[in-house]
């Protein structure tokens, strides 16, 4: 019977990273879930990833410029080998909802430097990273704000930091967008000088008084000569900007929610739940991690077991994790890289400003054949370390078919699923004979008919949940 | 696998309903040294290195001459098959990758565009997803101009190879897991609308997947594909319409087109690379007397800059499409843009005819469609299709 404690572990994981082996569920379980929480919330005591021994291997991948493809390979080897998964998690949860692609900016360097600053700040104050994000070039250039000018105001970035970073639609007026583009005017960005004759040069942030409009502005019921600055402390005051923020967390961290877009005419499936994380972002003044502490030590999230369907960064990264191919930085981490934006997300390049759609939209028929595909052709490869341990384990649990069936859904989540399904596994599992390990001919040995199981536990449904 | 399938009876599509099948040439195709411009004096004052020989231009007309590779698609143009496009493209070009492939693929020149051109067109072609293969996209990821909300497309990387799980074998026992997975995704196991749609989903993969293993079980043909990945990709496409599925829209792409240097070497590559295989493609199809319903329809993001660099061109503007098919009203339509130089932007040819324009005949004059919603609006349309 899997350990109460075991399965919990493993949604926190799921949630938290991108879940975990048996061997590394087994020792956080016996550390305890809410140390474990305390951990993952506390990155600076693990080793980071040394990325430059990605890089030494893939120089080319080192500051790609415009190079199509190659801007997401060394973050996808973080996600796979940090030891402060929720660091890397964070990062996913801000890239979605700071969304930002190459599609425009044409500059995966300054979007690598964006998603650099969710890793350092992440678990900061949402109003640093709000500013971080308003002085980022690639999000100035993403929407517009380079020409944002005091005599000639654009609003594409004002309304987006409204309506998508902060208080969501139907909480403001066309005034109060106009009156907060006013107050970024002249928040722009410059060349550095170039590192090399060719290439692209990087941005940076600048800011110029000439072309800032530092007359009076009327945001929000208050009147004063604001700057961008003073008008994300004057959002942030507004319980409307904890809501959104607060949904926003349990789209991504709970339950699936429906589309952005919906949100002012959908009212959250958790009313309750969204108002405990809006009051802990008031109380907190928004410190994300400890915000993030109380979701994760609540009922409501212990509860919501399966309920979002896993993103294709999860999907791809989580199985990588679990048949610990680790050991170097291999050539395939480029095609996996790939694999992410085959199921529909291909990272630092989201279709627009609103992120990807995400839950049941991730699914299309060719989209679940990749998904499938991908984790079954992975979890019947048994020279990848960590699917050796995972048969073995299964292989001491018995040989007779419920044995199997039960050892394989166990060690694979521990999955739940309706009883319907279990019975086609087990009716399957029966349909092949015995397990016999010591049979070891290939193509009908025990070990052959255990794949088998494992590959259709993989094609479930259900697995597509996280 | 063996298929339980009956042939051209599962979905709206016949044998008679016109196909288009699009060929992307990805990174931004050169026009002026694929449609050449050889008695235009400017065009060897802007191309002292990276030009092409007047003596070995393709002669179309007293103007205008095809790559030297282009001798399968000069051919054609003779055959009065070929429409050539001039001077295709939209305002304010990003020259971006990105973002003009996007905005080819959308329609959406202005703001950011979530859904495909295409998508729609497949979702009124097959209104009530009767066909699971109305739509085939040769490559390993769904192109945005097929994507769009509830319209399911084949994403086949590999024809020979496309299922679900094609890893496992032997076939029986592929067939035995396919099997359960078959039971495992049926209705009476749904859980509510998730799961439902999840169900349906998988059992829809399997099925597009069915029907078009089918294809080269059933294919013979006499032609022999040149070696390269485009050919390999057309020859796919022709094994599905061979085999009389039902499918309307195939999209496929080649490249890189992107030459910033070495461009003389690397486009000669490339265009007689995708000459041969569209030849090959024609062919096949005639052989099977099932060329008359395809327009094949090539497009870029965008063109290149006038001037070269010493070694090859950089990112555009305006660019050239080609349609080629026997629906297809042969010769030259629109206008090569000025080549003067106070008449270039930033040192690019000024394109003067939209693309949504090019889109708007094929989606009204062959493929029926009322073309507004589609395109995002009502557009002036060039003649290129018979009626």
């Amino acid at each position: 019977m899997t350990d109460h404690n075991l399965s919990l572990m493993a949604h926190l994981m799921r949630r938290a990273g991108f879940g975990a082996s048996r061997d590394e569920l087994e020792q956080r379980t016996a550390t305890g879930y809410e140390a474990t929480v305390d951990e993952l919330l506390n990155p600076e005591g693990q080793e980071p990833v040394d990325i430059y021994e990605f890089l030494r291997y893939y120089p080319l991948w080192w500051k790609p410029g415009t190079m199509g493809g190659l801007g997401h390979a060394p973050w996808v080897w973080r996600m796979i080998n940090t030891k402060a998964p929720l660091q890397e998690k964070l990062c996913l949860f801000y890239h979605q909802l700071f969304a930002t692609g190459v599609a425009k900016v044409d500059h995966y360097d300054e979007i690598e430097d964006m998603i650099d600053s969710f890793r350092e700040q992440g678990l900061g104050r949402y109003k640093d990273l709000l500013m971080a994000v308003a002085q980022s070039p690639a999000m100035i250039y993403w929407l517009d704000n380079h020409e944002n000018h005091a005599d000639s105001v654009n609003e594409n970035w004002g309304r987006e930091l409204l309506e998508l970073f902060t208080m969501g639609v139907g909480n403001y007026t066309e005034t109060d967008v106009r009156e907060c583009s006013r107050a970024f005017t002249g928040w722009t960005l410059k060349h550095k000088l170039p590192r090399f004759h060719m290439g692209r040069w990087d941005w940076e942030y600048e800011f110029r008084p000439d072309d800032h409009d530092f007359g009076e502005k009327s945001f929000l019921g208050h009147k004063g000569d604001f700057d961008g600055e003073q008008i994300i402390d004057i959002i942030l005051e507004k319980p409307a900007t904890a809501a959104f923020i607060a949904r926003h967390l349990y789209s991504f961290f709970v339950a699936d929610e429906p589309q952005v877009p919906a949100w002012s005419v959908t009212p959250p499936n958790d009313p309750e739940a969204v108002q405990f994380i809006a009051d802990a972002l008031m109380e907190s003044d928004y410190h994300i991690g400890t915000v993030l502490k109380k979701i994760f030590n609540s009922d409501f999230f212990k509860e919501a077991r399966f309920t979002r369907v896993k993103t294709p960064t999860e999907v791809v990264i989580g199985t990588l994790r679990l048949v610990e191919d680790t050991a170097r930085p291999a050539p395939e981490t480029m095609s996996w890289a790939s694999q992410i934006g085959f199921m529909g997300q291909e990272l630092l390049n989201p279709p627009s400003v609103e992120g990807w759609h995400s839950g049941i939209e991730w699914i299309n028929s060719g989209t679940l054949m990749k998904r499938t595909n991908f984790t079954a052709e992975m979890i019947s490869d048994r020279s990848r370390p960590g699917v050796a341990k995972i048969i073995d384990r299964i292989k001491s649990s018995g040989s007779k078919p419920e044995d199997v069936v039960d050892a394989c859904l166990d060690v694979m989540g521990p999955l739940t699923i309706p009883d319907e399904s279990r019975a086609e596994l087990l009716d399957h599992a029966r349909n092949l004979g015995d397990f016999d390990w010591d049979d070891e001919r290939p193509g009908q040995g025990g070990e052959t008919k255990l794949t088998e199981i494992l590959q259709l536990v993989v094609s479930l449904r259900e697995y597509q949940f996280a | 696998m063996t298929s339980t399938l009956e042939i051209g009876t599962n979905g709206t599509g016949t044998k008679e309903d016109p196909v288009i099948v699009v060929l992307q040439l990805t990174g931004g195709n050169d026009y002026m040294n694929t449609v050449v411009p050889y008695n235009d004096p400017l065009y060897r004052d802007y191309r002292p290195t990276v030009n092409v020989a007047e003596d070995e231009v393709l002669v179309l007309d007293d103007q205008f001459g095809l790559h030297p590779t282009m001798g399968p698609i000069q051919d054609m143009y003779k055959d009065g098959n070929v429409a050539i496009i001039h001077g295709v493209g939209y305002e304010n070009s990003p020259r971006s990758h990105f973002r003009s492939m996007d905005i080819w693929h959308t329609c959406e020149p202005d703001t950011l565009g979530t859904e495909g051109w295409l998508g729609r067109v497949v979702r009124e072609l097959d209104p009530d997803k009767e066909n699971v293969v109305t739509a085939v996209s040769m490559g390993p990821a769904l192109f945005r101009a097929l994507v769009a909300p509830n319209v399911p497309v084949a994403t086949v990387e590999n024809i020979d190879s496309y299922g679900l799980l094609t890893d496992i074998t032997p076939e029986e026992k592929l067939n035995r897991v396919l099997g359960r997975y078959k039971r495992m995704y049926s209705p009476a196991i749904g859980t509510g609308p998730v799961m439902d749609y999840l169900g349906q989903t998988g059992l829809d993969a399997l099925k597009g997947a069915e029907i078009l293993n089918v294809a080269p079980e059933s294919y013979s043909s006499t032609v022999e594909y040149s070696d390269s990945s485009i050919a390999r990709k057309l020859k796919g496409i022709a094994q599905v319409h061979l085999a009389g599925l039902g499918s309307r829209v195939f999209y496929c792409d080649h490249g890189s087109f992107d030459t910033h240097a070495d461009q003389l070497g690397l486009h000669t590559r490339l265009w007689s690379q995708v000459s041969q295989a569209i030849r090959d493609f024609f062919d096949d199809l005639e052989e099977h007397n099932a060329a008359d319903n395809v327009v094949m329809f090539l497009f870029s993001e965008f063109g290149r800059r006038v001037y070269d660099n010493g070694s090859g061109t950089d990112h555009g503007a305006g660019g050239v499409c080609i349609a080629i098919g026997k629906g297809v009203k042969g010769g030259q339509f629109g206008q090569f843009p000025s080549t003067k130089a106070s008449d270039l932007d930033q040192g690019d040819l000024v394109p003067d005819l939209d693309f949504r324009s090019v889109y708007t005949t094929l989606v009204e004059d062959w493929l029926g469609l009322d073309p507004v919603p589609i395109v995002g609006g009502t557009f002036e349309k060039p003649d290129f299709i018979l009626k």
